[in-house]
């Protein structure tokens, strides 16, 4: 993968110093929230897979992670923020255990739903774009999880490493996730190179993707990467069902509508492991991580909300 | 932090697990034989098994339990 386009002055001077290896830019403040992103995505970029244009020795450079810092400041801020006001109409019954929480929320939870679009109304070329924006993520699906794993106790590690293993195809790379992911994407006459489609992602994709790198990659925020993944994996099994129908209605290849069926009884498992097993086991060993838990799962789910407004409104528009 | 002293005698990872509202998650291989008397053998390091009897995967758990009300789930 390349450097992506840039999307302001923020960005474009980063990725001249990134492609350079110059001073990094101090001072250049972002120009809005696309900039800020795109900033942020690439350079939490560095610590998966890298860039083609950039030297490898970027990824620890302390002027490039002093900007990073800089910026996940004020996103961490955003999300404490949006968490909040989601807690305000969603309080948490701390009474409970964090796994029924965990549940009670996602299943209170009432947002604009793109598995119920896909499912009844969505055109192929919707669905398409859907299929590009999504596979920001799904391309390195589960891997911002994996960089919890070291951060932890045994209970919650050996739990998490169970999910984690089914995500990366218990040793099969043919059902490793991502693979599936780009299978179907050929399937359906898509690129599957990793961050083919980084330039179309909707600003709201990218913060979906940045904090789940934010999460993974502070130990501070252990708690939130293991709620994220829980209200993840809570919300999929029955929108997967309705996206494979949808395809199915649309006719799509059979390697796309498999990826989403093999989500629904993974999921199914997942959920209760991550809520349940995962977070339970954090929490019952430490209880003031339940915050922190709670905000990955208010986050996860805002931060789709803000997705799916924003990508059906774009098709209500275009209609 | 841990709850648990690990100079404990260990106490063995559960191989099933019932989750309250929820499926049975079975940890490892196992093959299944349904109520028709067919088989059907897991895949994942652990599975979840409809306990609901809604399930449209059955004998495996979709999350459909989530649909029905709290009084009549498992």
């Amino acid at each position: 993968m390349r450097l992506p386009k840039a999307r302001g002055a923020l960005s474009d001077a980063l990725f001249s110093v990134l492609r350079s290896g110059g001073p990094a830019p101090a001072g250049v403040a972002a120009e809005n929230r696309d900039d800020a992103a795109i900033a942020l995505w690439s350079l939490y970029e560095l610590h998966y897979r890298g860039f083609e244009d950039v030297a490898e020795d970027a990824e620890w450079d302390p002027d490039l992670l002093r900007v990073r810092r800089t910026l996940e400041v004020g996103f961490e801020a955003d999300l404490g923020a949006r968490a909040a006001a989601h807690a305000e109409t969603y309080p948490d019954d701390p009474q409970r255990p964090v796994g029924d929480a965990i549940f009670a929320l996602t299943e209170a939870h009432e947002g604009p739903s793109l598995a119920d679009h896909v499912q009844r109304a969505a055109s192929e070329d919707q669905v398409l774009e859907l299929l590009r924006q999504r596979s920001v993520y799904h391309l390195k699906e589960a891997d911002p999880t994996s960089w919890v794993i070291p951060r932890l106790e045994a209970e919650p590690k050996a739990a998490l490493l169970e999910l984690q293993f089914d995500e990366y195809g218990c040793g099969r790379v043919e059902q490793l996730h991502h693979r599936l992911f780009e299978r179907g994407m050929i399937s359906c006459g898509l690129r599957a190179e990793y961050g083919a489609y980084v330039d179309e992602a909707v600003v709201e994709v990218l913060e979906q993707n940045n904090a789940m790198s934010l999460f993974g990659l502070h130990r501070r925020l252990r708690g939130a990467a293991l709620g994220h993944l829980a209200a993840f994996e809570a919300t999929s099994s029955l929108p997967s069902r309705r996206v494979t129908q949808g395809l199915e209605r649309l006719g799509m290849a059979p390697e796309v509508v498999h990826y989403y069926a093999e989500h629904v009884e993974a999921d199914a498992a997942h959920e209760q492991l991550a809520a349940r097993i995962i977070c339970g086991a954090l929490v019952d060993a430490d209880p003031t991580q339940r915050e922190s838990v709670l905000l990955g799962v208010r986050a996860c789910l805002v931060l789709e909300d803000a997705v799916a407004t924003r990508m059906l409104a774009q098709w209500e528009a275009t209609a | 932090m841990s709850t648990t002293d690990p100079h404990d005698a260990p106490v063995a990872t559960p191989d099933v697990v019932l989750c309250p509202e929820g499926p049975m998650l079975l940890r490892g291989r196992h093959v299944l034989e349904d109520a028709d008397g067919r088989r059907h053998e897991t895949t994942r390091p652990v599975t979840a098994v409809c306990r609901c009897g809604k399930s449209q995967s059955a004998p495996w758990c979709d999350g459909t339990h989530k649909l029905l009300p709290p009084k009549v789930r498992p």
